[in-house]
């Protein structure tokens, strides 16, 4: 007799979310990216089909970043001095979408300006194809400056804003309502945050196909646990039904495995660690990896080669 | 299925002798559900009863055992589909393949090579678990066995036909290693081999029907103590079926499939590191990596390690005064938290260095810097009182202390707390306290 394996029925559906807008649809992205839509667990297709995959984002900055590691300085080489080479350069690294990390300063060490800012996004747009995620620089008061005049040039252009905090989300949620724009949700692994702030996101009138949700995560050996975990519960969560853990998750494991001293030196560290680039690549790779396996529709990556490797793994995935 | 209470108290003589240290059989019952004791405390419980209560409280997912040389790599009794739930147990074994035909020199260099390895992750020595000795060429598999055992006393896996194998045990005593593999055509005979070595054994099927076919086999002639090998598929493949009978055994108590797995990662160009890293994430028991290197064995200790940490407690060191590089009355203080990792990163660093430092590790409830901040956990009040219960301030002259970069804002707080002293900021991230403490103070 066959044995009967025990399948899941969930009640709950996460939602299905397209980035970008082609010219047809009121933007000039030359593809979109649609993901999300997911009625069981990662990749358990003997349950449900996966009807979309993960995909797989690179994180630029509008200026060449100084505490890189020399390793994304080195394999980047002079795209990252300019915004619009690196977010082609990025294409051709197999990225589905860029991430254009804004700077509380540029490259002059002036504040960033909203003009300077705008110029920016005009230029990555202008470069390549791909759907644009834009992160303010993270302070409350320059992110609304900054944010605003980006989300009106490019208005129709369907570019997700981020990052929304609790205590920072009004402005950004209001002018991405007014632009057809998206947003992202961020909290600190915490699951009844999370859904805190998709409440209060949603209770603006923000669509709930325009939301993407952050729960933070850590890298590999400095706390991946945490967020593995948050993001385990916050998709049970959401496939039984409760409909503010319903939106796709995007997280950062290239920002937070380039933090480390696992990738970021080369130097005067053990043997133990062994080879530094093969090191940091796994650092990177695994960390994204082992989320994307927890739930996660957007990882944002820095590496070319890393990225290479995520898209093989959820290529590998869907092959049941 | 685990019995409830009242079920176990009907197996029990039901005497109230009180001689299991409980006044009644049912309070001892009771306790035994919640296996909080041993059946063994009541002198009286019948043989019959002894019988079904061990199949009752047998894990879902039979614990197997491989050793040698004192060492011992643990697989199965899990009982949780995702770690939160409670938390998972036994961190997976991860081995080194050998293949015979790599000839006695080459083998004993690799071997003794990964034997060896030793990466501190957060005060832990992480290891190679042991060795998966491959006859891939029969007639050079003792020799590759002897040169493998001259090399390390790890617990091997052992790979090969049934005469390969029973040649290879031949030249191992004292061990249970772990046999690889049974299979619809030889399962009788390694049946045989595995109960005369008493020795583990994998059992190798396409689907999980011919698996379950095969355990039940093996399980009438003698053999409990199985591995099951889920193929080499794609990685969805692999995910659907170490899903599905950790389900099995964890929802259905299904014992015929109730055992731990056993995954092969041989992908090339990094893509090994991806498939051992979902074996780790995934339920596998037992991980086999086709090369040893050191910049694939940290990633995926420290992601086993991760994985398998308790989710209730975050890992902690005592809090207290650490002296690094010898102090002297006119050496620095360094404050932090006492969250392993943290403690570990900014502690590595310093030693480093070379610099003599006092290290205040301050009870944080063994948070980070930032979630303790946020937490209300690493404030002026609590640093000040580390300072003063710690006595640090018997121990210097120059009384100069360094706050970690994050927690900034905290400065002019904390100079208000403790007067006499001076509050310096020191960088956000641990590798720059070297330079730092070289250059700035
Ligand atoms: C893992 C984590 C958790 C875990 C806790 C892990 C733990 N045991 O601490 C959990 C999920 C429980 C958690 C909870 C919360 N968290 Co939290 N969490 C994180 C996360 C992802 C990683 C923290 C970590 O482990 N870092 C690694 C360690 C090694 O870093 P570290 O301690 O800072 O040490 C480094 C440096 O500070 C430096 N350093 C350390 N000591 C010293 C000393 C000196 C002298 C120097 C110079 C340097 C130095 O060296 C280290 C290496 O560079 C961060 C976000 C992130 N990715 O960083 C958020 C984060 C810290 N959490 C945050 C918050 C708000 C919370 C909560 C309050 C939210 C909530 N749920 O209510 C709670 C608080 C806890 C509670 N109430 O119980 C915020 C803090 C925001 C802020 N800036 O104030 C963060 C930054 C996330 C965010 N972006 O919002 N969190
Ligand atoms: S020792 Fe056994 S018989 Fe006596 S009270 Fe305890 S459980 Fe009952």
């Amino acid at each position: 007799m066959p044995i009967e394996i025990p399948k899941d029925k969930w009640p709950g559906t996460i939602h299905t979310v397209t980035l970008g807008a082609t010219n047809g649809e009121g933007g000039t992205r030359s593809k979109t990216v649609t993901f999300g839509g997911e009625t069981t667990m990662p990749f358990l297709q003997f349950e449900a089909p996966v009807p979309h995959k993960p995909v797989v984002a690179i994180e630029i900055k509008d200026h060449k970043p100084e505490d890189w590691s020399l390793l994304l300085a080195e394999v980047w080489g002079a795209a990252m001095t300019d915004p619009a080479e690196w977010a082609k350069a990025a294409e051709n690294a197999g990225a589905d979408i860029i991430v254009l990390a804004l700077s509380v300063n540029d490259e002059n060490g002036n504040p960033t300006t909203p003009e300077k800012a705008v110029g920016t996004v005009k230029k990555v747009l202008g470069a390549c194809g791909l759907p644009l995620i834009v992160f303010g620089p993270g302070q409350v008061d320059l992110d609304n400056e900054l944010l605003v005049p980006i989300s009106e040039a490019t208005k129709g252009e369907r570019i997700v804003l981020g990052i929304c905090e609790d205590k920072n989300y009004r402005t950004i949620v209001a002018t991405a309502m007014a632009n057809g724009h998206l947003v992202t949700a961020r909290t600190p692994m915490d699951v009844n945050l999370s859904k805190q702030l998709n409440i209060l996101i949603t209770d603006m009138g923000m669509p709930a196909d325009r939301i993407l949700m952050d729960p933070t995560t850590g890298a590999l050996g400095y706390g991946i646990e945490y967020g593995y975990s948050v993001m385990e519960r916050l998709r049970l969560a959401a496939l039984q039904g409760d409909t503010m853990t319903q939106f796709p998750m995007i997280v950062t494991p290239g920002f937070e495995a380039w933090k480390t001293k696992e990738a970021k030196v080369g130097e005067g560290v053990p043997g133990s660690w062994g080879d530094w680039k093969e090191r940091s690549i796994n650092w990177e790779t695994l960390t994204a990896v082992s989320l994307i396996q927890t739930g996660a529709d957007i990882v944002v990556l820095r590496h070319p080669e890393s990225v290479k490797r995520v898209k093989y793994a959820i290529e590998e995935l869907l092959m049941a | 299925m685990a019995l409830s209470g009242i079920q176990i108290y009907k197996l029990l003589p039901q005497t109230n002798c009180k001689e299991c240290g409980f006044p009644t059989c049912l309070a001892f019952a009771m306790k035994l559900a919640a296996k909080q004791v041993e059946l063994s405390a009541c002198p009286y419980v019948s043989e019959g009863s002894k019988t079904q209560l061990a199949e009752s409280s047998a894990p879902p997912i039979r614990l197997i055992s491989v050793k040698a040389g004192g060492l011992e790599v643990k697989a199965g009794n899990e009982t949780v589909m995702f770690r939160h739930e409670k938390t998972f147990f036994n961190r997976p074994g991860l081995f080194v393949r050998v293949k015979s035909s790599l000839g006695v020199e080459a083998i004993k260099d690799l071997v003794t090579k990964a034997d060896a390895y030793k990466v501190n992750y957060v005060g832990m020595d992480l290891v190679v678990d042991g060795f998966a000795v491959e006859a891939d060429e029969e007639a050079t598999f003792t020799e590759a066995i002897k040169a493998v055992r001259s090399a390390t006393k790890r617990p091997l896996i052992l790979i090969g036909n049934e005469f390969a194998i029973k040649s290879g045990l031949d030249n191992l005593s004292g061990e249970n290693p772990l046999v690889y593999a049974a299979n619809e055509a030889n399962w009788e005979a390694m049946a045989d081999i595995a109960k005369k070595y008493s020795t583990s054994l994998v059992v190798a099927g396409e689907s999980l029907d011919d698996l379950a076919g095969l355990t039940e086999k093996l399980k009438v002639k003698g053999c409990e103590d199985l591995v099951l090998d889920l193929g080499l598929g794609h990685l969805g493949n692999r995910l659907a079926k170490s899903t599905q009978i950790r389900r099995l055994a964890i929802k259905k108590n299904f014992r015929t499939l109730g055992f731990p797995s056993i995954t092969f990662a041989n992908g090339h160009d990094g893509q090994d590191a991806i498939e051992a890293a979902q074996a780790i994430g995934k339920y596998s028991g037992f991980i086999v990596l086709d090369r040893f290197a050191p910049d694939l064995f940290y990633p995926l200790l420290v992601l086993r390690q991760n994985i398998y940490t308790d989710p209730q407690k975050p890992i902690q060191v005592q809090p207290g005064i650490y002296e690094i590089n010898s102090p002297k009355a006119d050496s620095p203080v360094l404050v932090t938290t006492n969250f392993s990792i943290t403690y570990f990163s900014v502690a590595n660093e310093v030693e480093g260095s070379g610099l003599p430092v006092w290290l205040l590790v301050t009870d944080a409830e063994g948070m980070s810097v930032l979630t303790a901040w946020a937490a209300g956990k690493f404030d002026s009040e609590r640093i000040a009182k580390s300072v003063k219960e710690f006595g640090i301030s018997d121990k210097v002259t120059k009384k100069q202390l360094v706050l970690p970069g994050h927690v900034a804002v905290l400065s002019g707080e904390v100079e208000e707390e403790l007067p006499g002293w001076e509050i310096r900021v020191g960088p956000r991230e641990a590798v720059d306290i070297p330079s730092f403490l070289k250059h700035a103070l």
